[in-house]
C-alpha cells in the first residue's frame, strides 16, 4: 500500500536539495574566470588560427580566396584546433564522508559535492564533457548534464567508506577523485593503476575534517566508524594522537607517491579553509594536466 | 536539614557521648556492603565518538594497560562519603542534653539579673530558655522573676515566657530582697535559681523565702566575677582596684581608661595592667597620668568584661583645679596663722594643685580659679588680663581685708571685677568697742549654689564690708548674714564669674574660715572639688540631673529626659530604677555613681547544703550531623578530581586552576610596583611645554564648554597678534590636578558649583601666593551690579571665602592692565560692566609729578573679579566664528573686539608683570630722541 502523498513530498524534498547545491557551485564557478581554451595549434575548429601559403598537397578548396586576392600568392585559412575533453568526476559518498566535527562546519562530502559540481559546470562553460565515473553518467555536454550530475550528487552510498569507481574509462580522458581516502588505499591504488593504464591521467583530492588532522580527543573513548562497523576503544585517547597523525601522514605520502607514478595530482583540502582556494587549484591542476 | 529541626530530647538512642535523633537511618549502613559490589563491578562509562579516522586507529594499544575495576582506595573514598551521608541524616549529637525542666507542678525559674551577671549573660539567658523548653515540653506552667526588678510572680505557658525572656537584659542595679520576697504570692512551686555567684545582701531571705514555697535547686556558674571599684585619687595617682568573687589562678586583667582626646574623639587614653595574684581576691595598681589628662578621663573599664561593675566613671574628684593664691599684703612674716592665704591653702590643697607667685606671671598659666586675698586695685594691664581671664571662664574669688575697705575700688562704679559696690570703710560689729553682738549667717536661699549646706552655729562674723544697695544686688547675694547683709556675693562676667567674700579669708574678721562650711562652700563653688563620696549633708537641698547612664552591661548613653535626683538620695547611693549609675550634674559639679560602690566586697554565697548546686558549665550539646555531611561533600568532591585523575581528564581541571591562579597572580599587589608606578607626567608635559590658559571645570557641561572655547577663541587671538603662542587650554579639576602649570585660570561661577575641598583651598592659596592668577567670572553683569546678591555673587562670595586675597578696589585707570597691550579704558565681555576689581594699590602710591601713572606695586594682581561673561565673548568654533553674540550690530562687535584686547592685556599683564609700567618713562624717552 503505498500513498503517493509522501512519496512526492519525499521527491519534492530530494529535489529541494539540488537548488542550493547547484546555486553555491555556480556561486563557487563564478569566482572563476575563463581564460582562452583554444588549443593554440592548428586544427579542427571555428575560430581563425593564421593565414599560411599553399604548399603542395593543399586541394584548391582550402585556398582562401579572398586573402589570396590581394596578392600575388595563394593563401590558405587556418582554424584553431579545438577538441572537446571528457572529464570524469567521482565523489566519495559514504557515509565517512558525512562528518563533520562543529556546528559551523560543512560536512566534508558538502565540501566535495560542492567542489565537484562548482568544477564541473566551469569545465561545461568551456565547452568540455562532463560525467561520472562507472557507467551510470557516461560524460556530456550542457546544462542539463550538470543538474543531472546534482542529482547524482544528492544520493547517499549507505557503506562506511567507499572505493573508486573505475570502470568504464574513456581512454585519455581526465578524472577528478574526491574522497578522503580513508578507506583501504589498495582499491585507491587499483583504480589509479587502471586509469594510467588507458591514459586517464587526473586529480586526488583529499577532502579532511579539521578534527581529522588535529586529533583533539583525550580520556577514555570508544571512536566508531560514521556506520559503526568500525569500533576502536582506548582509554587514554591523548596518547594515540601522535601515532594516528604519523599513519595519516604516511597515508597521505602514500597517496603522494601513487600519484606521482601514475601521473596524477594530489592535494589535500579541510573543510575549514576556503572553497575557492581548492577549486582554484583544482582548475589550474586540470588545465595543466590538458595543456600539454 | 534534618538535625536542625530536631527538639532535644528526642535522643532516641545513645551511643557513649553520641546520641542519634534518628537511629533507624543507621540502618541504611547495611546496605554499604551491596553498594561496594555495584560500585566495584560497573566501571565509568566511556565516551562514544564518531570519528572516519577510526580507520587509522586500528590496532593501536594503549601505552600503560588500565584496569576496567575502580581502584580499592576510590572504592574505600566512595563507601565513606556514602556512610558519612547515612550517619549524618541519622542525626547525630555530642554531648546531648538531658532533660532538666521536666517534672511535675508550677515551675519559678530565678534570676539574680544585675550586673554581677552581665559577664555570663547569654549563657544564662540561654540556660533559662534551655529550662522553659523543657518545662514547655513537660506543660509545666512556669514563671520568671528577675530580682533586681522583681514582679509579682505569674505562671503562664513556657511559651508566654520565651518571647518575654530575650527583652530581659541584666540591670546595673543589684537585686532588691525586701521586694523579691513581696513578689513571690503564696503558690506552691519548685524554684530553679539561676544565680550570678555573688553574694548579696538579704540573699539568704530570699532563700528562705523561696524554700517555704517548694523545693529550690541552683545554677550557678563557677566562673568569677570580676569588678572595678571607683577610682580614687591617691598620692599624685589614681589608685584602680579590681575584685573578683572568687579566689583561684593568677590572672591578669587590663583597666582601661577612656576619655575624648584633644580632638575630642573617644579614645583609650592609658591602659593599667593589673594582676591577681593565685587565691588573691583583689587586684590594685596605681596609674600615673598628668593632671591634663587625668581631667580627660571619663571612665574607667575592665577590658573584656561586659559589666556594670566592670566600669567606674569618674567625675570631678579626679579633677584637681589650679587654683593661683594671690595675696595683697605678705609683709607679716612669721605670723603663720595671720597670713591671708593660710586657710586657703590648708582648704584647697588636698584636692588641688596651687599656683603662687606674680599676677602676671599666672594668668598664661590659665589656672581654674584665681583667689585675691585682700587685693583692692590692679594695675592696668593685670585688670585688662583677668578681666579677659573671667570673661573667658575663669572664677574669680576676691576676699575682702582692710585694704580693700580703705580703697576706692568700686565705690562709685561698680568695678568690672567686683560684683557689687561697697560703701566706704566696711563695718565692725561684736568687737571690743562696738555694740553689737558678732553676726552668725543666715540660712541659704533656696537659689543660692550653697543651700542646704548645714550652718554650724559658731560661725560668727565680726567684721565685713558692706554692699552699696543697688538694684541688682539682691540677685548677686548668695549668702547673707542673719541682719541681711551680705555675705558672698557673686556676678557672672562673659563665662565666667567674679565671687566676693565680704570677710577675710584668714581668721581676723570672722570664724568661718575656721569652719568646715568654709571648705564645703569653696567646694560648691567649684573652686575645689569633692575628694571622696559626698555626705548625705553636703549633698542636701541639690537636685542633680542625670548626664548619662550605664546600662547592665556597662554601655554608657545619654541620659535622654531621666529626672534629676536629689542629693541626698543620691549621697545614699541606693541603686534602682530611680538612680542609675551614671553621671549626674549640678551646676558645674558632676558626680559618679558607680554600678560597684567604693566598700563592695564580691563574695561567692555561701549555698546551704540543702540546696543542689549544678554548674552551669558542661558539654555543649553539638549536632554533629552537618560536619559529617560536610565531609561527605568533600570526599564527593575528592572522589571527582579521583575520577578525572583516573580517566585522564583532569587536564581540563589543571588547565582551570592554572588560568585561575594566572588570575589570581596579578591581584596581589607587587610591593616593587607599588612604589616606583611611574607618575603619569603627560598631562604635566602637555600643560607646560608651551604657554597653556586653564580653566576651572564647573561641573556643569555647558559651562566648561563655553570656558574652553572662550579661552580656545583667546589663545587664538594671541596667537594672531602677539608673541604669545599659547596651546590649547586645558580645563583642571581643582581637586585633583596640578595648579601651578597655568599663569592664569578662568574660574566661572555658577550657583551650582560644589565647594573645593580643603585640600583643593590649600593648592588655590599657593597657587596664588607663587604668582598665579585667577579671574572670577560671575557672569551676571548684565542683571546685577558686582556685590548686589546675585546668586553667583552669593556664591563667589562662598567660594572665595577660604581664599588668601588681598584688599581689592575697582581697576583704577592706571592700572598695568589697561595698557599692558592695548590702550583700554573698559574691559567689557558679552555685558559691559565697570565693575573689575584687582588687588589694590598700596596705600603711599602717589601720582609724581610729570608722570602720567602712579608706580603700582610690583607683581601681579592675584585675582581679577568680574561679572561680564569674557569665556562667551571670547569662544569661537574651530573655524573661529563667534558662538555667542555681543551686543548688536558694529557696537557688538567693537564690543567683542575690546573683550579680545582686554584678555590679551590680561595675558601680558600676568606674563610680563609691571614690566608694562616702565611706559611711564616713554614720555622722558621720547624726549631724549629729539621728537
Amino acid at each position: 500500500m503505498s500513498d503517493p502523498s509522501p512519496l512526492r513530498v519525499r521527491a519534492e524534498e530530494q529535489a529541494a536539495h539540488l537548488p542550493p547545491l547547484l546555486a553555491r557551485a555556480e556561486h563557487l564557478a563564478g569566482t572563476v574566470l575563463l581564460g582562452e581554451h583554444g588549443r593554440r595549434r592548428a586544427g579542427l575548429g571555428d575560430d581563425f588560427w593564421q593565414y599560411r601559403p599553399v604548399q603542395p598537397g593543399d586541394s584548391r578548396r582550402m585556398i582562401d580566396w579572398r586573402r589570396s586576392a590581394r596578392g600575388d600568392a595563394q593563401y590558405v585559412r587556418e582554424r584553431e584546433w579545438q577538441i572537446a575533453q571528457s572529464v570524469m568526476l567521482w565523489v566519495d559518498q559514504s557515509a565517512s564522508m558525512r562528518f563533520a566535527s562543529g556546528q559551523t562546519l560543512p560536512e566534508k562530502v558538502d565540501r566535495a559535492r560542492v567542489l565537484a559540481l562548482a568544477v564541473a559546470i566551469l569545465l561545461v562553460r568551456g565547452g568540455e564533457r562532463v560525467g561520472l565515473t562507472g557507467t551510470s553518467l557516461p560524460p556530456r555536454r550542457g546544462n542539463n548534464q550538470i543538474l543531472r550530475l546534482a542529482e547524482f550528487f544528492s544520493i547517499d552510498a549507505p557503506e562506511d567508506y567507499a572505493e573508486p569507481e573505475s570502470r568504464a574509462m574513456i581512454p585519455h580522458a581526465r578524472a577528478v577523485f574526491m574522497s578522503d581516502f580513508m578507506g583501504d588505499l589498495s582499491a585507491v591504488t587499483a583504480a589509479l593503476t587502471k586509469a594510467a593504464d588507458r591514459g586517464v591521467r587526473g586529480v586526488l583530492l583529499q577532502v579532511l575534517d579539521p578534527s581529522e588532522e588535529a586529533f583533539p580527543f583525550t580520556g577514555r573513548t570508544i571512536f566508531e566508524s560514521m556506520g559503526g562497523t568500525v569500533v576502536h576503544e582506548t582509554l587514554k585517547a591523548g596518547d594515540l594522537r601522535d601515532r594516528y597523525l604519523r599513519r595519516l601522514a604516511v597515508r597521505k605520502d602514500e597517496l603522494a607517491n601513487l600519484c606521482r607514478a601514475t601521473g596524477w595530482q594530489f592535494q589535500t583540502h579541510h573543510t575549514n579553509d576556503s572553497a575557492q582556494v581548492a577549486l582554484l587549484w583544482l582548475w589550474q591542476a586540470l588545465n595543466r594536466g590538458t595543456g600539454a | 536539614m534534618v538535625v536542625a529541626g530536631l527538639e532535644p530530647g528526642d535522643r532516641g538512642m545513645m551511643l557513649g557521648p553520641i546520641g542519634f535523633a534518628a537511629p533507624w537511618l543507621l540502618w541504611a549502613l547495611a546496605v554499604l556492603p551491596v553498594l561496594w559490589l555495584i560500585l566495584r563491578a560497573v566501571p565509568p562509562a566511556p565516551i562514544r565518538r564518531r570519528f572516519p579516522g577510526v580507520a587509522l586507529l586500528l590496532g593501536l594499544k594503549d601505552d600503560d594497560t588500565v584496569t576496567d575495576r575502580t581502584p580499592w582506595w576510590l572504592l574505600l573514598l566512595r563507601m565513606l562519603a556514602a556512610a558519612a551521608v547515612i550517619v549524618g541524616l541519622a542525626g547525630p549529637v555530642l554531648n546531648p542534653e538531658t532533660d532538666r525542666g521536666a517534672g511535675t507542678g508550677p515551675m519559678l525559674i530565678v534570676m539574680d539579673g544585675g550586673w554581677t551577671g552581665a559577664q555570663d549573660w547569654a549563657l544564662r539567658s540561654e540556660q533559662a530558655a534551655q529550662l522553659l523548653m523543657d518545662a514547655g515540653r513537660s506543660g509545666r506552667p512556669v514563671a520568671v522573676l528577675r530580682l533586681s526588678d522583681p514582679q509579682p510572680v505569674q505562671f503562664q505557658t513556657a511559651q508566654a515566657w520565651r518571647g518575654r525572656l530575650t527583652g530581659m537584659g541584666p540591670l546595673p542595679w543589684e537585686p532588691d530582697a525586701e521586694r523579691a520576697i513581696a513578689a513571690l504570692g503564696g503558690d506552691t512551686f519548685e524554684t530553679l535559681w539561676l544565680s550570678d555567684g555573688v553574694a548579696w545582701p538579704g540573699q539568704a531571705d530570699v532563700l528562705a523565702a523561696l524554700e517555704d514555697h517548694g523545693p529550690v535547686s541552683v545554677y550557678e556558674s563557677w566562673r568569677a566575677v570580676i569588678g572595678l571599684r571607683p577610682a580614687q585619687f591617691a598620692d599624685g595617682g589614681i589608685a584602680l582596684t579590681a575584685l573578683r568573687s572568687a579566689p583561684g589562678p593568677a590572672r591578669d586583667v587590663t583597666v582601661a581608661a577612656h576619655g575624648r582626646d584633644p580632638n575630642g574623639v573617644q579614645r583609650v587614653l592609658a591602659r593599667l595592667p593589673l594582676r591577681f595574684e593565685d587565691g588573691a581576691e583583689q587586684a590594685s595598681g596605681t596609674l600615673i597620668l598628668p593632671a591634663e589628662m587625668r581631667a580627660r578621663v571619663t571612665r574607667f573599664e575592665l577590658e573584656g568584661v561586659r559589666s556594670a561593675g566592670a566600669v567606674a566613671l569618674t567625675d570631678d574628684s579626679l579633677r584637681r583645679r589650679e587654683v593661683a593664691l594671690i595675696a595683697g599684703r605678705d609683709d607679716r612674716e612669721g605670723l603663720e596663722l595671720l597670713a591671708p592665704l593660710h586657710y586657703l591653702t590648708q582648704a584647697l590643697g588636698p584636692s588641688a594643685d596651687l599656683l603662687t607667685g606674680p599676677l602676671m606671671d599666672v594668668i598664661p598659666a590659665n589656672p581654674d580659679v584665681i583667689v585675691l586675698a585682700d587685693v583692692a586695685t590692679l594695675a592696668e594691664g593685670e585688670e585688662q588680663a583677668v578681666l579677659d581671664w573671667v570673661e573667658q571662664g575663669g572664677i574669680l574669688v576676691r576676699f575682702a581685708g582692710p585694704r580693700l575697705a580703705a580703697s576706692k575700688v568700686s565705690r562709685d562704679n561698680e568695678d568690672p571685677l567686683m560684683p557689687v559696690r561697697l560703701r566706704t570703710g566696711g563695718r565692725t560689729v561684736g568687737g571690743a568697742m562696738s555694740w553689737g553682738e558678732p553676726k552668725t549667717l543666715a540660712p541659704f536661699a533656696e537659689n543660692s549654689p550653697f543651700y542646704g549646706l548645714p550652718i554650724p552655729a559658731d560661725v560668727q562674723v565680726s567684721a565685713q564690708v558692706m554692699a552699696q544697695p543697688d538694684p541688682t544686688l539682691a540677685d548677686r547675694v548668695i549668702a547673707q548674714l542673719s541682719d541681711g547683709t551680705p555675705l558672698v556675693t557673686r556676678k557672672k562676667v562673659g563665662q565666667g564669674q567674679a565671687v566676693l567674700f565680704h570677710v577675710t579669708a584668714n581668721a581676723e574678721w570672722s570664724s568661718l574660715p575656721l569652719s568646715g562650711l568654709f571648705v564645703q562652700m569653696l567646694e560648691r563653688l567649684s573652686v575645689s572639688s569633692a575628694m571622696a563620696q559626698p555626705e548625705v549633708g553636703d549633698l542636701a537641698g541639690t537636685v542633680w540631673k542625670p548626664l548619662q547612664v550605664m546600662d547592665g552591661f556597662g554601655r554608657v548613653a545619654d541620659a535622654g529626659n531621666l529626672p534629676g535626683v536629689d542629693g541626698a538620695e543620691l549621697a545614699q547611693a541606693r541603686l534602682g530604677p530611680d538612680l542609675r549609675p551614671g553621671v549626674y550634674q549640678n551646676d558645674d559639679r558632676r558626680l559618679a555613681v558607680n554600678a560597684m560602690a567604693a566598700d563592695r566586697e564580691l563574695r561567692a554565697f555561701d549555698w546551704p547544703a540543702r540546696i543542689p548546686v549544678t554548674g552551669m558549665a558542661r558539654a555543649d550539646e553539638m549536632p554533629l550531623g552537618g560536619y559529617l555531611l560536610a565531609a561527605a561533600i568533600v570526599l564527593l568532591l575528592a572522589d571527582v578530581l579521583a575520577s578525572l585523575a583516573l580517566s585522564g581528564r583532569l587536564i581540563g581541571a589543571r588547565a582551570a586552576a592554572l588560568v585561575l591562579m594566572a588570575l589570581l597572580i596579578p591581584a596581589q599587589p607587587h610591593p616593587a610596583y607599588a612604589q616606583d608606578r611611574p607618575v603619569d607626567d603627560t598631562r604635566a608635559i602637555t600643560a607646560t611645554h608651551e604657554v597653556v590658559l586653564a580653566y576651572v571645570k564647573t561641573g556643569d557641561a555647558e559651562q566648561d564648554r563655553i570656558s574652553q572655547a572662550g579661552l580656545m577663541g583667546l589663545s587664538d587671538v594671541l596667537f594672531f597678534r602677539t608673541t604669545v603662542e599659547p596651546d590649547a587650554p586645558i580645563g583642571v579639576d581643582l581637586e585633583r590636578d596640578e595648579l601651578g602649570f597655568f599663569p592664569v585660570i578662568y574660574w566661572p561661577i555658577t550657583a551650582a558649583q560644589t565647594m573645593p575641598s580643603d585640600a583643593a583651598y590649600a593648592r588655590l592659596n599657593r597657587y596664588l601666593r607663587s604668582g598665579g592668577m585667577i579671574l572670577f567670572d560671575t557672569r551676571d553683569a548684565d542683571i546685577a551690579r558686582y556685590g548686589a546678591s546675585s546668586p553667583n555673587g552669593r556664591k563667589l562670595r562662598q567660594l572665595a571665602a577660604p581664599l588668601d586675597i588681598p584688599p581689592l578696589e575697582p581697576v583704577p585707570q592706571d592700572h598695568v592692565v589697561t595698557r599692558a597691550f592695548y590702550l583700554l579704558q573698559d574691559f567689557p565681555g558679552r555685558f559691559n560692566s565697570r565693575d573689575v576689581w584687582v588687588e589694590a594699590a598700596p596705600p603711599g602710591a602717589e601720582k609724581v609729578d610729570g608722570m602720567p601713572f602712579r608706580n603700582l606695586n610690583d607683581g601681579v594682581t592675584p585675582v581679577v573679579i568680574g561679572g561680564n561673561d569674557w569665556a562667551a565673548a571670547w569662544a569661537t568654533d574651530e573655524r573661529g566664528n563667534p558662538l555667542y553674540p555681543v551686543g548688536r550690530g558694529y557696537t557688538g562687535e567693537r564690543q567683542r573686539e575690546l573683550a579680545y584686547r582686554f584678555g590679551v592685556n590680561l595675558v601680558m599683564h600676568v606674563l610680563t608683570g609691571n614690566y608694562k609700567s616702565d611706559q611711564v618713562h616713554v614720555p622722558a624717552l621720547l624726549d631724549r630722541l629729539g621728537q
